[in-house]
């Protein structure tokens, strides 16, 4: 057992270091305002560019071939530079690589990847959101394409992609699960409508709502089989759910870390429970980089994804929202005088983490009854 | 960065976990089991983890933080009544000092159970007490006095002196009060004093060893607690089909995975970094694991229902213990206030 870095490692390290000094573009740590999506693709394309982005994807599509335990240590130095987290799209291409065919990877792997094709993720709609296979978007065969005619919803980064990784009903007559199949469909047609949604915190771009209206896509661009999808979106929602897929400890210790300084500077004008939250906090974060650590060890072994990242969504979920409430307890009475007071909006985009890709209680059902065996 | 066992390391887990799972009591009576209670001490001891932190000649311990957690771990599930952790500990202090070790005597403790205790004169002054003394215990146990900034060892004898018998809380584990007034004798062949730097280091074992100790009690008592979720039936089915109960087993699940990666990096983190940074990841994992045991525990008496508040449910023979652990060397509030002092800067009126 040991958490130090190898030499390899540490030779990347001594290369990522400088290199973050210089380049950091100095973002507000989280979806804060309406210019951080445009200054994250930025950010995406610098990290890319440099080499520091796809470190476990294949080379062949733009990626380095590296053991996963590279993407930790470019999440410890991204946080200890107080730079931006890595773009988190590895439950994308893990979803393409799994189940796309040579065609498929070779086409959308690379653009993804390097960040000149921008995707979203079509899967939830509003009458299926936790109950996911209850979807009614329909994907019906004519010609050498598919149609598409249907109503998606909480879409995020539907206003800016190119893309859209969508789930589709393409046989209607089967068993719910059974009939879906995935498509990578052009987002640039007539037949697409996208609308913003305002979040809670006021930002007006990433979330939104995306119309089919007799949209068009070659069926070569099915990903997966006919009648593959729910595997498809499986795969995709287990990978999801992994802090160490998405990078996020980078953005949860980069806003710790500036809760910290906040106190620092006038350590007596905050009471007790104050600090103890950001303490708490720090504790936390400390928590889910260690746990990510060893999930990425075992996967060492082989280990498979399963139910076991509904226990890291879980406990990535209490960390950001701990994170979040050590934000609003800092920012005292500012958080009601001031709306566009940052911590509040900090705050108020973590209650989004116990929804987003599958709800907490979905999670707890997933742990319960496959982990545990209850049911 | 690789975090998973070594060969060795596998199978001492494995060697530790079924031995304490065949010893430990399995029930409440068998606490009473003297003869299973001395197979297991003799076991312990035989298995030469009373050793591990022992010097090996050139002053660095047989074995490192990672092993002597992956004891406190096993012991620590199994809620096993022989000493370990306070022998260790006492054993890495001589170590540190550069003193033989002659017996299985432990530190002593001030009455908050963070620190050792610090003795001044020929006899103690303030009740101290002596945490998870061994079946052979010696009458006598550790303590340090202030030489400087540094410090050194004393001897405490204890025959004339006894609290009387304080009923002890974790019935697993000895805790001896000392009264005022026990003699305090030199240490003999005393080779350095003792700095800051090392207390810090040996602060770092005790937090990372009673966080494992926690991670084992958690993963304990669900297992108990999820075998008695899919057994008992309410309504003419397993109360473990009901969501509410998944919904607790999950959420306490999720809190032992989590304690047991921070806790794995605090075991590491002993012999390997630097005593501030040591000690810090040491308070992280203790803070973590003391509130995630806590609610483990109690979520384990709850879906018990009311022969989980029955002497005779082994659930609170495991929240004892995680209550000893969790205080003894510092509960998660007292690690929350030694992180705010080392991160967040000091404040008038708040230590
Ligand atoms: C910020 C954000 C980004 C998102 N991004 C995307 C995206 O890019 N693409 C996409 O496809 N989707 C996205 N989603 C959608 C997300 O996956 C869904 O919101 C989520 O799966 C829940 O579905 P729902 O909103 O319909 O809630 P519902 O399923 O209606 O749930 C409402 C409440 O009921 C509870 N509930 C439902 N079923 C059960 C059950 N069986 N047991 C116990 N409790 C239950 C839920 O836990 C929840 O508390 C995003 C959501 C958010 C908040």
């Amino acid at each position: 057992m040991d958490f130090r870095d190898s030499p390899a490692e540490a030779e990347f390290r001594a290369r990522l270091r400088p290199w973050l000094a210089a380049n950091n573009p100095g973002l507000p740590s989280s979806s804060t305002d309406d210019e951080y999506w445009a200054r994250q693709a930025e950010w995406h394309t610098a990290l890319y560019d440099a080499g520091f982005f796809g470190l476990s994807w294949p080379t062949r599509y733009g990626g380095h071939d590296l053991p996963t335990v590279f993407d930790v240590i470019l999440d410890e130095e991204l946080a200890a530079a107080g730079a931006p987290p890595r773009p988190s799209l590895g439950y994308l291409v893990q979803g393409i690589s799994r189940h796309g065919s040579d065609a498929i990877k070779d086409r959308f792997l690379p653009g993804l990847i390097s960040g000149q094709e921008r995707w979203c993720q079509g899967f939830s709609e509003p009458d299926a959101g936790s109950d996911l296979a209850a979807l009614r978007t329909t994907g019906t065969i004519d010609g050498d394409e598919y149609v598409i005619n249907g109503h998606k919803i909480w879409t995020s980064y539907s206003d800016v992609a190119d893309w859209c990784f969508l789930l589709a009903r393409t046989e209607p007559d089967v068993a719910k699960h059974k009939g879906l199949s995935a498509f990578a469909v052009p987002m640039h047609q007539p037949g697409i409508e996208q609308r913003p949604l305002r979040m809670i915190n006021g930002i007006t771009t990433e979330f939104g709502q995306v119309l089919f209206d007799g949209a068009r896509v070659p069926a070569q661009n099915m990903i997966g089989a006919p009648g593959e999808g729910w595997r498809v979106a499986m795969t995709i929602v287990s990978h999801e759910r992994e802090p160490g897929e998405l990078g996020y400890v980078a953005r949860y210790a980069k806003t710790v870390k500036g809760l910290e300084k906040t106190v620092r500077a006038d350590p007596g004008a905050f009471s007790t429970e104050q600090r103890d939250a950001v303490a708490w906090a720090h504790v936390q974060v400390e928590m889910l980089r260690r746990h990510v650590c060893r999930r990425l060890s075992e996967r060492l072994d082989g280990v498979e994804h399963g139910p076991g990242g509904s226990i890291d969504k879980l406990l990535m979920t209490w960390v950001e929202q701990t994170v979040g409430a050590a934000a609003l307890a800092v920012s005292g009475s500012r958080s009601v005088l001031d709306a566009d007071d940052e911590p509040l909006k900090v705050y108020l985009y973590s209650r989004a983490q116990s929804v987003m890709g599958g709800t907490s209680q979905i999670q707890k059902n997933i742990i319960a009854t496959r982990i545990l065996k209850l049911g | 960065m690789d975090t998973r066992d070594t060969a060795e390391q596998a199978e001492l887990r494995r060697a530790a976990r079924q031995l304490a799972r065949e010893l430990g009591p399995s029930t409440v009576g068998a606490l009473d089991d003297a003869t299973r209670h001395a197979r297991l001490v003799a076991a312990v001891r035989d298995a030469g983890w009373l050793e591990l932190r022992d010097d090996t000649g050139d002053g660095s311990p047989l074995a490192s933080g990672v092993e002597a957690a992956i004891v406190a771990d096993a012991l620590g599930a199994s809620v096993a009544d022989a000493a370990y952790t306070g022998p260790l500990m006492a054993a890495d202090l001589l170590r540190r000092a550069g003193v033989e070790r002659a017996d299985h005597a432990v530190v002593a403790f001030s009455g908050a159970l963070v620190d050792a205790a610090v003795v001044d004169g020929a006899r103690t002054a303030e009740a101290i007490y002596a945490i998870d003394c061994s079946a052979e215990q010696p009458d006598s146990a550790y303590a340090i006095v202030a030489e400087g900034a540094e410090y050194r060892l004393a001897r405490l004898r204890l025959a004339d002196t006894s609290n009387g018998a304080a009923p002890q809380t974790d019935l697993t584990r000895t805790v001896r009060g000392i009264a005022p007034g026990a003699p305090v004798d030199d240490v003999p062949g005393q080779r350095r004093l003792l700095t800051t730097d090392d207390l810090a280091h040996w602060s770092a074992l005790g937090l990372a060893l009673t966080s494992a100790d926690l991670v084992g009690v958690m993963r304990g008592i669900l297992d108990v607690t999820v075998a008695y979720a899919a057994e008992r039936q309410q309504y003419g089915v397993a109360i473990g089909s009901f969501q509410a109960v998944q919904h607790l087993l999950a959420e306490a699940w999720c809190l032992m995975d989590g304690s047991q990666s921070i806790a794995l990096y605090a075991s590491w983190a002993v012999d390997t970094l630097e005593p501030d940074e040591a000690r810090a990841a040491g308070r992280v994992a203790k803070a973590y694991c003391a509130r995630a045991a806590r609610q483990v525990c109690e979520t384990a008496i709850q879906v018990h229902g009311g022969i989980g508040n029955t002497w005779e449910c082994i659930a609170h023979v495991y929240l004892r213990r995680a209550l000893l652990s969790s205080h003894w060397f510092g509960d998660d509030g007292d690690q929350l206030r030694g992180l705010q002092h080392e991160r967040l800067g000091a404040v008038d009126g708040l230590s």
